[in-house]
């Protein structure tokens, strides 16, 4: 039988093992969903994404139905829609806060977009809240359980992205939490603070309280939209050799977080502690800021760009002329750009015409 | 690595030998657990239980610095049950014979007597490995840093070719790099032995080659490596240009190397940080970190990626490109009249195989894992998928040496070096981000609870750990992390210099220090 199926009055083809959201998207439909991430395995927890399915009784969540040949799907009709709202509004009630600053993950302006997108006011239904902001001195990840609407992606994530098994899901119904073993601080549990549940939370509930220091007012929640003064740009981790690739949160001049590139082709969203939270050092008042010189005292001292080169070039123009080519040597570093490694052996070749030239792989 | 990051999610079989991956590597490992998640089995080799070893279904406790017997031991089992790949033999390889008269002699039984790995461990992670349909090694520093790294290396190529586990998804040799851009740095030629592209300078063609593009002869003679160059220091060399490296603390034997750099009648540095090596410096030039510079690096799979510039650079610190161009326009040399990093990367491309089908525009998006010998070409995600680089695989009949320095009355404990997952390298970079203190403030000793008993120590106190090179005080934290007699600690921390204490000797091929042994005596302050 062919792979193809209806959706929205469209013949669609399919591959083997999409679900009804993947062909769907593919296809431009935008389908809600709240417990959803492509990197997961799929829960069907939120019912966010249910869909018209001919000859089924009841609506099914596309998240976790396998497309097959010949189903004849709709998005969006008016029953689904409403159903969607009504959803959202009992989700929405519950939490103390939709409109959540951007700077507590990646995902975190999920909840808030949907509620515009659907036009929920806040409060819809009143009801009472559901946990409380949990003490943990950690100086990475806010653990502010008033804003989780148990979708358990966190834990998800956690476990089938990272393989940790840091945290897992306590009590049951309107009481649930999201908790470490033993309901302890993530130090004393198995967290490695990669930080991949704070960026996989659509409300924002675990959060990333190093990026927050930044936030404009840190006491208010803020509008869930990125802020219009932070910029990202994708580049690299500078540690390791897995090479993961990362979007740097900019705002005046200054790093101000770091968010997993869902599509980095080494890492495809996965970070760790380093790469997720070791940037700052980037500006830290230890940073040199000018060059410096030995002095006849013995003593480095601050130098014009101008004194320091000619005093770099003299001396190796000395060791040339009195010990000759082979007194000169090079050591680049694994740590630079690939251009800075590139000119340092041409300036040993070129320059000199010798090999001496090594990088710091051998320690 | 031979093969791409993605693969590590699809071996049958994974044997992870000298590699602490979860910390050192940490992104890599998820790929491995979603494996083991998803049935494979694991072997792991590492004398510490690291956190790979939990994970493991079976776990080889060697002695350190006994890799190679360990590895001799299972290519005689895999021999004897007969779990080789003969076709991939016959057409792929060879030396295939000799070998196989060599590897009679070393049984398992032998290897025990050498790793104290019990023999029937050996036997069943040789023929889990030898009888895979998909098996992949998995590797680093803790294969290469001994004096007989080669030989380790060597008897890992020889496993995966009498299998055939090479050239295949989820198969491969996979060494794991452990900076951002160590990959890159050798890319680029900063190698005494090869131009850029891994093209040897022994070969007259690639010495034509580079006359002509820079314009001068240069020497048909391999250069020194690093380790070499530290001992001539003050006797034939006389000047150094480092650029990021802080050398003291990484590498071995302290003591010697800041006397090597303090008889350089001139030192120049390149760094983000004034550290322990720029302290000796006679200029110190500030280079722009991570966030503050474009440019390109090239991760462990071979994927060369862009680094892009976010901030305005701190101070007045320039790129290390500006920085060696300036110094050279300085002395007259030709070539360096750059303004930006694209055509030096551009440079590159042209000049080296590998990177030929490269230039800055197409690497935009981090697509490409070379060699990308032209411009329609898609990348080699895999490497000897049809054939080996050179034509065929050898096997090479290695033998197990003896560490540089093995226990002794005086030093009876092994010590072993290595990362951990919140530090980096010398810390200076982690150790100035915000935080990370919280995760991992010092460094301690790990040490058997057992020993701790033994050499009447306490957890938690300070201790004297000696080598025949010096001293250092640390302090003692009880673990059974550790084996009886074996202890570690990672070289991260400035006021904890292990390397005073390393530094016993080198591999006499790839001058890669013996880091991850070191004989040690503990006493108590
Ligand atoms: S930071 Fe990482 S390891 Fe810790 S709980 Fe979150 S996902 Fe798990
Ligand atoms: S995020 Fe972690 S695993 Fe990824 S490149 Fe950086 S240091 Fe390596
Ligand atoms: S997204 Fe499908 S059930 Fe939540």
């Amino acid at each position: 039988m062919k792979h193809e199926m209806e959706i929205d009055g469209v013949e669609v083809t399919f591959s083997e093992g999409e679900t009804i959201l993947e062909v769907a998207q593919r296809h431009q439909k935008e389908i809600p969903t709240l417990c959803y991430d492509a990197r997961l395995e799929p829960f069907g927890g939120c019912r966010l994404c249910i869909v018209d399915l001919e000859g089924a009784r009841t609506p099914v969540a596309s998240c976790t139905t396998q497309a097959t040949a010949g189903m004849v799907v709709k998005t969006a009709t008016e029953t689904i829609e409403a159903y969607r709202k009504t959803l959202l509004e009992m989700v929405v009630s519950e939490n103390r806060e939709v409109d959540v600053d951007a700077l507590r993950g990646y995902a975190a302006g999920e909840l808030a977009n949907l509620r515009d997108r659907y036009a929920v006011h806040t409060p819809g239904i009143t009801g009472e809240t559901s946990g409380t902001i949990k003490a943990d001195d950690n100086p990475f990840i806010l653990r502010d359980y008033e804003l989780c609407i148990s979708c358990y992606r966190c834990v998800r994530v956690c476990a089938e992205q990272e393989g940790d098994h840091a945290i897992t899901v306590m009590n049951r119904g309107f009481d649930t939490q999201i908790t470490t073993e033993f309901d302890g601080l993530l130090k004393d549990s198995a967290c490695t603070f990669c930080g991949q549940c704070i960026h996989t939370c659509p409300t924002g509930a675990l959060a990333d309280k190093k990026a927050l220091r930044h936030a404009e007012d840190t006491t208010q929640p803020r509008v869930a939209a990125p802020l219009p003064d932070i910029e990202k740009t994708r580049t690299i981790c500078p540690y390791c050799g897995v090479g993961c690739s990362v979007d740097m949160l900019t705002k005046a001049g200054q790093i101000v977080g770091i968010h997993p590139a869902m599509d980095g082709p080494a890492n495809q969203g996965a970070l760790c502690v380093k790469g997720q939270f070791a940037y700052d050092f980037v500006h830290h008042p230890d940073r040199l800021k000018t060059p410096l010189v030995r002095g006849d005292d013995g003593e480095l001292c601050e130098a014009t760009w101008d004194d320091a080169l000619d005093r770099a070039a003299e001396g190796f123009r000395k060791a040339h002329a009195t010990y000759g080519r082979h007194s000169i040597y090079g050591i680049a570093s694994g740590r630079a750009p690939s251009e800075a490694a590139y000119l340092m052996q041409k300036f040993i070749r070129a320059g000199f015409g010798t090999n001496y030239i090594d990088n710091c792989s051998r320690a | 690595m031979s093969n791409p990051l993605i693969d590590m999610q699809k071996p049958d079989v994974i044997f992870c030998i000298g590699t602490n991956m979860t910390e050192c590597h940490p992104v890599a490992a998820t790929g491995l657990k979603k494996a083991v998640a998803r049935g494979a089995k694991l072997i792991v080799a590492d004398p510490r239980r690291i956190g790979l070893a939990d994970m493991s279904h079976l776990y080889l406790p060697l002695r350190v610095g006994s890799d190679t017997a360990l590895l001799l031991g299972m290519a005689h089992v895999i021999a004897r049950e007969g779990l080789m790949d003969e076709a991939f033999i016959a057409t792929r390889t060879v030396g295939f014979d000799d070998f196989f008269e060599h590897i009679s002699e070393w049984t398992p039984e032998w290897a025990e007597t050498i790793t104290g790995v019990p023999a029937k461990d050996i036997e069943t992670a040789a023929i889990w490995y030898g009888s895979a349909d998909k098996g992949a090694i998995y590797y680093t520093l803790g294969i290469t840093e001994h004096i007989c790294g080669v030989e380790n290396v060597q008897s890992l190529c020889n496993l995966a070719l009498m299998t055939g586990n090479v050239g295949r998804e989820g198969t491969g040799i996979n060494p794991m790099r452990g900076q951002n851009n160590i990959q890159g740095a050798g890319d680029s030629g900063a190698l005494p032995n090869n131009y850029p592209g891994f093209q040897a300078v022994t070969e007259p063609e690639n010495q034509e080659k580079f006359a002509a593009a820079y314009g001068r002869e240069i020497d048909m003679e391999k250069g020194i490596t690093k380790v070499t160059a530290l001992e001539l220091c003050g006797a034939e060399l006389h000047a150094m240009l480092i650029d990021g490296e802080n050398t003291l603390l990484s590498d071995p034997h302290r003591v010697h190397c800041e006397h090597a750099l303090r008889s350089l009648a001139h030192l120049v540095v390149i760094d983000i940080f004034l550290t322990e090596t720029a302290q000796l410096a006679d200029v110190v030039l500030p280079a722009t970190a991570w966030g503050e510079t474009d440019g390109v690096c090239t991760n462990t799979e071979r994927r060369v990626q862009r680094l892009r510039a976010a901030v305005p650079p701190a101070g007045e610190a320039k790129p290390d490109w500006w920085i060696i161009c300036q110094i050279a326009q300085r002395l007259g040399f030709k070539g360096f009249d750059f303004d930006s990093p694209k055509p030096i990367f551009n440079e590159l491309c042209r000049l080296s195989p590998i990177y030929a089908g490269l230039d800055w525009e197409r690497i935009e998006k981090g697509e490409y894992q070379w060699p990308v010998p032209h411009k329609a070409h898609p990348g080699t995600p895999r490497l000897h998928e049809e054939e080996f680089i050179n034509g065929r695989g050898v096997f090479s009949n290695v033998h197990y040496r003896d560490p540089a320095e093995t226990i002794s009355a005086a030093f009876p404990v092994w010590l072993t070096t290595g990362r951990r997952l919140q530090s980096y390298h010398t810390r200076t970079q982690t150790g100035r981000a915000q935080g990370i203190d919280y995760l991992l403030s010092e460094e301690s000793l790990e040490v058997n609870p057992a020993d701790i008993e033994k050499w009447q120590l306490a957890n938690g106190e300070w201790c004297k750990m000696s080598s025949a090179r010096g001293s250092i005080t640390i302090k003692v934290k009880a673990t059974n992390r550790s084996p009886r007699g074996t202890v570690f600690a990672s070289f991260s921390f400035g006021d904890v210099p292990v390397n005073l204490l390393t530094g016993s000797g080198y591999d006499p091929v790839t001058h890669t220090a013996e880091l991850k042994v070191c004989p040690v005596r503990l006493e108590p302050l």
